[in-house]
């Protein structure tokens, strides 16, 4: 696995414990804004370098939905490293989108 | 009063979707309502999934209609695999872009919540796969699973009044699924939400005998059945018993069927059963029920008519050789096709099942004389047995089918309670006797009733010969029927009365000829006495004559000679 050599570049396979985000939404509304806001922060103060973020929308790719078991918006999926992780909601509370994506154990 | 059609057309600015489930449109005057969400619930292991999926199934194998089944529990292939059993096949119509199967998959322990959220990605999946179908028919299978997959139930209601809200305005009809439980139609109360149309199943063991059983709880602007009714899953799919006729409308006929046995057909005085009535024969057991049941199928087939026999005591093969050894050969007629039987335990379901497939079979093979031996198989409640003997005299009348049933008596003691139960349903009742006299056993049947015919009062004995059922004349002496040898000994008594009877005559005849002879005889002594005298007193007077006549001679000569004298 490419994904465990650490070569020192910021090459994005290459990276240890790097984060394949995903985050689906449904159109432009304040929920996905603030969703996506926080999911940016929460990444760039956690996770500096390691993430990539997908942002989906699915009023524009429906039929990518039912593939990740969409059912509540905005759904974060974390695909990397797995095993997969789902967390639901706006990501307004950091201490459970960090314990959710196993950034952090849960009750440090 | 309103009349089915009256109802009808009341109901016509009310679009309907028909599901294709045999009884339950007529339930629903048509089906279920067009563009508006409709709730199906019961407890589990109802058959609420298939029915839903018999709903999508016939509608685009039957209505043109696609659909989308969106599925909360089961997997695409599970479902597809579930209702292959039932003859669907599902796999080939979604190759077909006739249905969508989407399957919801909503795990508690993989979802961490953080901040708000809605439903909009079920919307949208939703969506999708309504529009890659072009569906017009949308089952949610079971939509409250999300209730334990998303722990935000405020959220939730409000996306589930949003959801029915929407389907609607998508102008698509669908199916909502729901859990009953607490005490409330659907655990989670989602009936709330959908109120134009709410399905109740059903599926209760009584007596250890499970039937299932279909209500329709509110359809919102159109009458409906209000009633339970049975209904039916197996191979064939779904049968829901249908409604009968609230009123005794079905036309009759003046036509009689023979009942195939010409002794029987004389008793009735009209030359058998009036076509569409219902016959009970009761008897005890070995009195030959099935024998008559039997005559009555030789006779319909050999007319050229269908008939179909349902068995519930003996496998077809058994009845077929059965009724060989009494000289009724049905073996040629089921294989040609004509005779259809239906045989299965009785215990296999409940009665109201057994109804609902009886109720298939006769739509299916479409016969025109029907015979169900025994109805006394079932065993349940009586009011339930009348009531739904009630719906297949009801069938058979409107269909102009004549059935015979057949009722095994537990005592000689004529009614029993079942027997009266469904005595009123019954257009003629013939029961079979045994009497017993003498140390033998022998069978008389009598005609109970038969309704708008003249018909034989009298008791008659018949015997099962190797030609089948022969009616005799019953004798009838003062000490009331005799029967068998009795029957015979009295005979043979009456012969021999007769016969001493016929000899005293002889006896007289002989005595008065003889007399007479004797008589004749003493005449003729007496005439010949007669003549005898008769012939010497008439000797007699000629000796008398002979002697005048010598006088006068005499006299003659004297005076001859004086005159010479002179």
């Amino acid at each position: 696995m490419s994904g465990k050599i650490d070569d020192g570049l910021p090459h994005e396979e290459a990276v240890a414990g790097k984060y394949n985000l995903r985050l689906y939404v449904a159109g432009q509304t304040p929920k996905s804004l603030t969703a996506i806001a926080n999911l940016k922060r929460i990444c760039e103060e956690n996770l500096a370098g390691r993430y990539t973020i997908d942002v989906i929308d699915l009023l524009v790719t429906p039929q990518l939905a039912e593939g990740d078991q969409i059912v509540a918006v905005p759904t974060l999926v974390r695909r990397l490293p797995p095993p997969i992780k789902r967390i639901i909601g706006t990501l307004s509370d950091t201490e459970r989108v960090l314990v959710g994506l196993d950034i952090r154990p849960k009750g440090q | 009063m309103m009349s089915i059609g009256d109802l009808i057309s009341e109901t016509q600015h009310l679009a309907k979707t028909p599901t294709g489930i045999s009884g339950l449109d007529e339930l629903t005057l048509g089906g279920l309502p067009t563009g508006r969400p409709t709730l199906l619930c019961g407890a589990a292991g109802c058959g609420k999934t298939l029915f839903a999926m018999t709903f999508l199934v016939n509608g685009a194998a039957q209505y043109g209609e696609h659909g989308v089944f969106m599925s909360f529990e089961e997997r695409a292939v599970d479902l597809s695999a579930n209702v292959a059993s039932l003859g669907y096949k599902v796999d080939e119509l979604v190759a077909a872009k006739k249905i969508a199967i989407d399957h919801v998959r909503i795990e508690r322990a993989e979802i961490e919540q953080s901040g708000e959220y809605d439903l909009e990605g079920l919307f949208v999946r939703l969506n999708y796969a309504i529009d890659s179908v072009g569906a017009k028919r949308v089952v949610l299978d079971t939509i409250e699973a999300l209730f334990s997959g998303l722990t935000d139930t405020a959220v939730l209601r409000a996306e589930l009044r949003r959801l029915f809200a929407w389907l609607k305005d998508k102008g698509v009809t669908a199916v909502i699924t729901g859990e009953r439980g607490g005490g409330q139609l659907t655990r989670y109360g989602i009936e709330e939400y959908v109120s134009d149309c709410v399905i109740l199943l059903d599926n209760r063991v009584q007596e250890q005998v499970t039937t299932r059983r279909l209500r329709v709880v509110k359809y919102r602007g159109s009458a409906h059945g209000t009633n339970e009714y049975p209904f039916l899953i197996d191979d064939e799919g779904i049968s829901v018993l249908p409604i009968t006729s609230a009123g005794l409308g079905h036309p009759v006929s003046d036509e009689a069927v023979a009942t195939g046995v010409p002794g029987l057909d004389e008793m009735l005085g009209k030359g058998g059963f009036y076509r569409g009535s219902s016959v009970l024969i009761s008897g005890l057991a070995g009195s030959g029920k099935s024998t008559f049941g039997g005559s009555f199928v030789l006779a319909a087939c050999t007319r050229g008519e269908r008939a179909l026999y349902f068995a519930f005591e003996e496998s077809p093969e058994q009845i077929v050789r059965n009724m060989q050894s009494v000289g009724i050969d049905l073996r040629s007629y089921v294989e040609s096709g004509m005779l259809c039987f239906e045989a299965a335990r009785p215990s296999l379901y409940g009665f109201e099942m057994h109804l609902a497939r009886m109720n298939r079979d006769i739509e299916r093979f479409a016969p025109s004389v029907l015979v169900v031996d025994p109805i006394s198989a079932f065993r349940g409640p009586s009011t339930e047995i009348h009531a739904t003997l009630v719906r297949l005299a009801d069938i058979c009348k409107t269909k102009g089918i004549t059935a015979v049933f057949t009722s095994l008596s537990a005592t000689a003691d004529m009614m029993e309670e079942g027997e009266r139960s469904v005595s009123s349903l019954m257009d003629c009742w013939i029961s079979l006797r045994d009497v017993e006299a003498s140390g033998e056993r022998n069978r008389v049947l009598y005609l109970l009733k038969s309704r708008g015919m003249n018909h034989s009062k009298q008791l008659r004995e018949y015997r099962l010969t190797d030609n089948g059922i022969d009616m005799i004349d019953a004798y009838l002496g003062h000490d009331g029927v005799l029967t068998g040898s009795a029957r015979a000994a009295q005979e043979a008594r009456d012969r021999e009365q007769e016969l001493v009877r016929r000899q005293g005559i002889e006896r007289r005849r002989r005595e008065l000829a003889r007399r007479r002879a004797a008589t004749e005889r003493q005449v003729a002594e007496l005439m010949a006495a007669l003549e005898s005298e008769e012939s010497e007193v008439s000797t007699l007077i000629e000796q008398e004559e002979a002697r005048e006549r010598a006088l006068e001679a005499d006299r003659v000569t004297m005076a001859q000679r004086r005159d010479i004298r002179k």
